[in-house]
């Protein structure tokens, strides 16, 4: 089995996985007393953003390591999770407004939050943008490195800057010191939305090192040589 | 330890002298800064918004722009006649180059601030007198951030196409947790709030130049070396 095909059969398993999770979220869990069906968003919301700033500090990891190692398989990595932290980051603003909407009545406000994923969102496009302005693979790799580092150190600062404003945005109920605060049942949903969003993130990315990997067997390139 | 500074002095006397025997680059970044203040007056309507809500906007946008222009210049100096290569192949040590680059940019920087803070002053009628001292220390400590993530990024964009366009994508979403924090503080400062209020965000600024002077000095090398 090749990698593509091993990285589809792992999409496809975890596209099976999330349409279990809706099944769950909207037949088996119960509707939140405030939000409404509004809340069901959560549990692809939620998993989505995690992944987002996971993706983000894997490409950071993969650079550090590539500049030491010089290895064109980390290369390839922190390419792949950025283009999926892209699409986890798209996911996360879509969602976002559509539940914002009936909630807040908004579809975006300049809140923490949303902006802190905005920008997050901005730095994988600027990032994948790099990537394409430069030609020699050694080079670019190397860039790369160099950026995803720096992206890395950057979440934490947005984060904090962010946090500093008021914000409209519901505070962790699961990520925070204390014991998560929902019922087990809707806990059990985003735990298992959780596991999907994983899949889908390995799925992803195996595909597009596949994809990479082709690419570069065919142009014959002497990758990761600086 | 002398041998970097005296190294790194030698590379930002070298840009210095260029710029002040040549003045061009300079002089144009000071007309486009008080090109930006007067577009800004007529960007906004008088009889609506007070100045003085306005006024940190208008500084901080009319420095941020300031100093991507001048960062643009840092490296592209250096592609003529194979400079950069020139530079790489003395025996000179990469951090020094890095300090170098960023004094030298820092004085450019500078300077193009302290014709912008009285013309931004005369323009909009911004009562600075009481406030004076706080507020250049909080252009010095984002005008540092700013420049020494600007440094590293103007190094590693030279050799991508269309490099002016990219160092503005990848520089602006850096510029963000600075630039809030350089905002709040200024509406603070001109709000006539204490001092006091405004420490988390000088806290905040100083952790982001700490890191980010540290980051790019040790990842410069990975952007120059062959």
């Amino acid at each position: 089995m090749t990698l593509a095909q091993k990285g589809r059969r792992i999409t496809v398993l975890a596209l099976v996985c999330l349409a279990a999770v809706y099944v769950r979220a909207l037949a088996f869990t119960p509707v939140e007393r405030l939000q409404g069906p509004a809340q069901k968003i959560f549990y692809l919301h939620v998993p989505a953003a995690l992944w987002t700033e996971a993706a983000m500090i894997l490409v950071g990891l993969a650079g550090i390591f590539y500049l030491f190692l010089k290895d064109p398989r980390l290369d390839r990595f922190a390419e792949a999770s950025a283009e999926v932290g892209t699409v986890f980051a798209t996911i996360v603003l879509t969602t976002g407004p559509i539940w914002g909407k009936p909630i807040w009545g908004t579809w975006w406000t300049w809140d923490a939050r949303l902006t802190s994923t905005l920008f997050l969102f901005f730095l994988y496009v600027g990032y994948l943008l790099v990537r394409g302005a430069v030609r020699d693979p050694g080079l670019r790799a190397r860039y790369a490195a160099v950026l995803g580092i720096c992206g890395m150190c950057l979440v934490p600062f947005i984060h904090l800057s962010v946090f500093l404003f008021r914000t409209l945005h519901p505070q962790p109920i699961i990520l925070k010191p204390s014991a998560p605060s929902l019922p087990g049942s809707m806990l059990a949903t985003w735990l298992f939305s959780l596991a999907a969003f994983t899949l889908l993130y390995v799925g992803f990315v195996t595909q597009r090192y596949a994809v990479s990997l082709t690419r570069d067997a065919q142009r014959g390139e002497r990758t990761g040589r600086a | 330890m002398d041998e970097l500074f005296a190294q790194a002095w030698t590379v930002a006397r070298k840009d210095l002298l260029l710029e002040f025997r040549t003045r061009t680059a300079i002089v144009s970044t000071v007309v486009f800064t008080a090109l930006v203040l007067t577009v800004f007056n007529f960007g906004r309507d008088p009889t609506a918004v007070p100045t003085i809500d306005l006024a940190p906007t208008i500084l901080w946008v009319t420095f941020t722009f300031a100093a991507m222009l001048a960062l643009n210049r840092a490296f592209q100096l250096e592609l003529e006649n194979q400079a950069l290569e020139g530079l790489l192949v003395s025996p000179l040590n990469r951090t020094s180059l890095y300090w170098g680059k960023l004094i030298a940019n820092l004085v450019f920087v500078a300077v193009v601030e302290a014709v912008g803070l009285p013309l931004f002053v005369l323009f909009f009628d911004v009562p600075v007198g009481r406030v004076l001292v706080p507020l250049i220390g909080v252009i010095a400590l984002a005008t540092l951030g700013f420049v020494a993530v600007g440094t590293l990024f103007s190094a590693l964009v030279i050799r991508t196409r269309f490099a002016e366009l990219l160092l503005v994508v990848i520089l602006l979403p850096f510029l963000v947790p600075p630039l809030i924090g350089a905002v709040q503080i200024t509406a603070q400062l001109l709000g006539g709030r204490p001092l006091s209020e405004a420490v988390g965000y000088f806290k905040l600024l100083a952790a982001y130049d700490i890191v980010f002077v540290s980051l790019a000095s040790f990842l410069f090398r990975f952007t120059v070396d062959e």
